[in-house]
């Protein structure tokens, strides 16, 4: 079990919606995504599969380079893969920007 | 051209099945009347699966909808089937007999509130063992309470069915709907073998399976009330319908004569034909009908 | 552990009513009477094991479909019988290996069987009759749920043959693919899975754990010490309400299960919109 966190100052823009995808099945994982109480975005990941943190940066990386939404996002994680991990992502933002 | 003339109406049907949970259950309050209650956002978890290495789920798996259906108050409490196959825990269990506690006080103060539980559940989490078990126990008897006052209306679709001490919780509701997909049954067929033998039930055989436990024998048997096709318009108009119905005069749970004497008249020399029971016990033809 | 489920069950039986054999056109596996206790006349049952079964799955102790219908039909006479009248206790002896693992059992809706059997129980509780679980074994999942857990108070003997649980041990090695020893080990770290009677009592479920000599052939003086008990434990749940709220409220939930209250709070919370 790996409690894992991450922080991107640089993700500032306002938002207002709150966004959640995803059940905790067996190789899946919920997205909570909802405005950061600090203006600026975090990650807080709870995931049952370790070893895996730096898999979990690159994803995140890659997202926040396209997205600049102050959100506070929690993941509950059985073992998705880095793929489902964007996927989910992209669909909570189409939620939060609508 | 429409689509219904284009598209069978099976292929255009929009499945209940595939849905999760939470949509189930807002599929089946009356659009706009609905708030969700003790949500993921609350974060009230599990506190015995990470200490497992198991990770937990932000609604522990069940989803709370308070609202209307057929525009009477009613609460859906729905169990994800597809979080630990839907099994009670100390948090999804607390959520379900408090939602059961306040439908029942509201009850006696003027506002009958009916319940549906959207059971797809393999029963007791095991990872949390005697406060699951309690918890379902706690369930029932909070369950007993409000059917004095209004239905209670279990759904079993599919893909996990209804088994453990969740089973008991479906024979105390006043009214089961099941679809051809979904079973009810106290043990699953895997735990049987387990237990009692191959030869007792061999759990590969899927069309017995679905012979003893599928919602077409049960609605057939007469132990379940209604067969419905995995649609969730066709769902929800029949929960409608025994909301507006409201609770039976004697629910199957209180008919021991009747079930004692249907036990008594078996021949337990072999296994029971699933189909002679449906006639024995319904007088219905083989075929049960799918709504 | 005690040397084979049920054997306690019927022990006890014997020992709290003087009687041995079931009541006319009852199965011998559900033993019930009505036997003065204290100022009271309460009926007692127990499900014992009957090698002679017509259900072959039921032979060692399991609660089937005769048990459950049997048990449900007793409870409920007790109920019409004292309609109008002081509410008898309900004393359940619980001493059962299980439910019933059998394919006769599932095409007969045995779920339906047990849900009759709780609900019997519980509309005696709910109508004022005060129901007393008096766990001497085991008392395990279905079998549990259908005769003992609609109680309005939990008794249990502090002795290692005592085992309340959701799964037994074998059973849940298999599941989770783990050794019995690892499961005994996880449940030392987490209470709700324990195996030990005294981790359970910790959940605060139990009214009270009874400290008995020799619970397999109990000596007059235990028979008679725990008469007193559940004298007491009458008279306690005679005093409270119909529902399960003690459970809830117990020093034990207070510090074991924390989380459901929290959830509990937070549904009345919501309940109603400002």
């Amino acid at each position: 079990m790996e409690q894992l966190k991450f922080d991107y100052p640089s993700a500032s823009r306002h938002v207002t919606k709150k966004a959640h995808v995803g059940v905790v099945g067996s190789g899946d994982m919920e997205i909570l995504m909802e405005p950061s109480p600090t203006g600026t975005a975090h990650v807080s990941i709870l995931t049952s599969v370790n070893g895996f943190s730096s898999s979990w940066k690159a994803v995140l990386d890659r997202f926040f380079a396209k997205y600049e939404g102050a959100v506070r996002i929690h993941i509950n994680d059985a073992g998705a893969t880095p793929g489902s991990v964007m996927l989910r992502l992209e669909q909570a933002v189409e939620v939060i920007e609508q | 051209m429409s689509n219904t003339n284009i598209f069978p109406p099976f292929v255009a049907r929009r499945s209940f099945i595939e849905l999760s949970a939470r949509e189930r259950a807002q599929s089946l309050m009356d659009s706009g009347s609905w708030r969700e209650l003790v949500g993921p956002f609350e974060r009230i978890e599990s506190p015995w699966l990470p200490e497992q290495g198991i990770a937990p789920q932000s609604d522990d798996g069940c989803v709370v909808l308070k609202g209307k259906i057929a525009a009477k108050p009613a609460v859906v409490v729905a169990l994800e089937g597809g979080f630990q196959a839907g099994s009670m825990g100390e948090v999804s269990g607390a959520k379900m007999t408090a939602t059961l506690d306040l439908a029942a006080r509201d009850c006696q103060n003027g506002t009958t509130t009916a319940a549906v539980l959207l059971l797809e559940t393999g029963g007791v989490r095991l990872q949390e063992a005697n406060l699951g078990l309690a918890a379902i126990a706690e369930v029932m008897a909070s369950l007993l309470a409000l059917r004095e006052h209004a239905p209670i209306i279990t759904v079993i679709a599919g893909t996990v069915g209804c088994f453990g001490g969740m089973s008991l919780v479906a024979g105390l509701s006043s009214y089961i709907v099941m679809t051809p997909e979904a079973r009810l049954g106290l043990n699953g067929p895997e735990v049987i073998e387990q237990e009692s033998g191959v030869e007792e039930f061999d759990s590969s055989d899927r069309p017995l399976i679905w012979a003893i436990n599928g919602g077409e024998q049960r609605v057939g048997m007469g132990v379940a009330d209604e067969l419905v096709v995995d649609d969730a318009e066709r769902i929800a108009a029949a929960i409608q319908r025994y909301v507006k119905a409201g609770f039976p005069v004697v629910h199957r749970s209180q008919q021991v004569e009747l079930y004692r004497n249907r036990i008594a008249a078996l021949d337990t020399s072999k296994q029971f034909d699933p189909f002679s029971l449906r006639e024995s016990w319904n007088n219905k033809k083989k075929e049960g009908v799918a709504r | 552990m005690s040397a084979q489920v049920g054997l306690r069950g019927r022990a006890w039986f014997q020992a709290l009513t003087g009687q041995n054999s079931p009541m006319g056109g009852d199965p011998a596996s559900v033993l019930t009477a009505d036997v003065r206790l204290g100022e009271d006349m309460a009926l007692y049952l127990c499900v014992v094991p009957n090698p002679n079964a017509r259900y072959p799955c039921v032979r060692r102790g399991e609660v089937g479909l005769e048990e459950a219908y049997t048990l449900a039909r007793r409870v409920r006479d007790a109920v019409e019988q004292d309609e109008s009248g002081r509410k008898r206790p309900i004393v359940a002896i619980v001493d059962v290996k299980s439910q019933a693992y059998g394919r006769r059992e599932e095409t007969a809706a045995v779920f339906l069987a047990a849900a009759a059997a709780a609900d019997a129980y519980a509309s005696a509780r709910m109508k004022g009759h005060p129901v007393i679980t008096l766990v001497v074994g085991q008392a395990i999942s279905g079998g549990f749920l259908t005769h003992g857990y609609q109680a309005n108070r939990i008794l249990a003997f502090d002795d290692s043959g005592v085992v309340i649980h959701a799964m037994h041990k074998e059973a849940a090695a298999r599941i989770t693919l783990r050794s019995v020893a690892d499961l005994e080990r996880l449940g030392h770290e987490i209470a709700p899975m324990s195996y030990d009677i005294r981790d359970y009592a910790k959940l605060g479920l139990l009214h009270k754990l009874l400290h008995v000599e020799n619970p397999d052939s109990p000596s007059p003086a235990t028979v008679a010490l725990v008469q007193w008990e559940l004298i007491a434990a009458i008279a306690d749940a005679r005093a409270g309400s119909t529902d399960l709220r003690n459970r809830l409220d117990s020093e034990g939930a207070r510090e074991m299960r924390k989380a459901g209250s929290a959830a509990r709070a937070r549904m009345e919370a919501e309940w109603v919109t400002s």
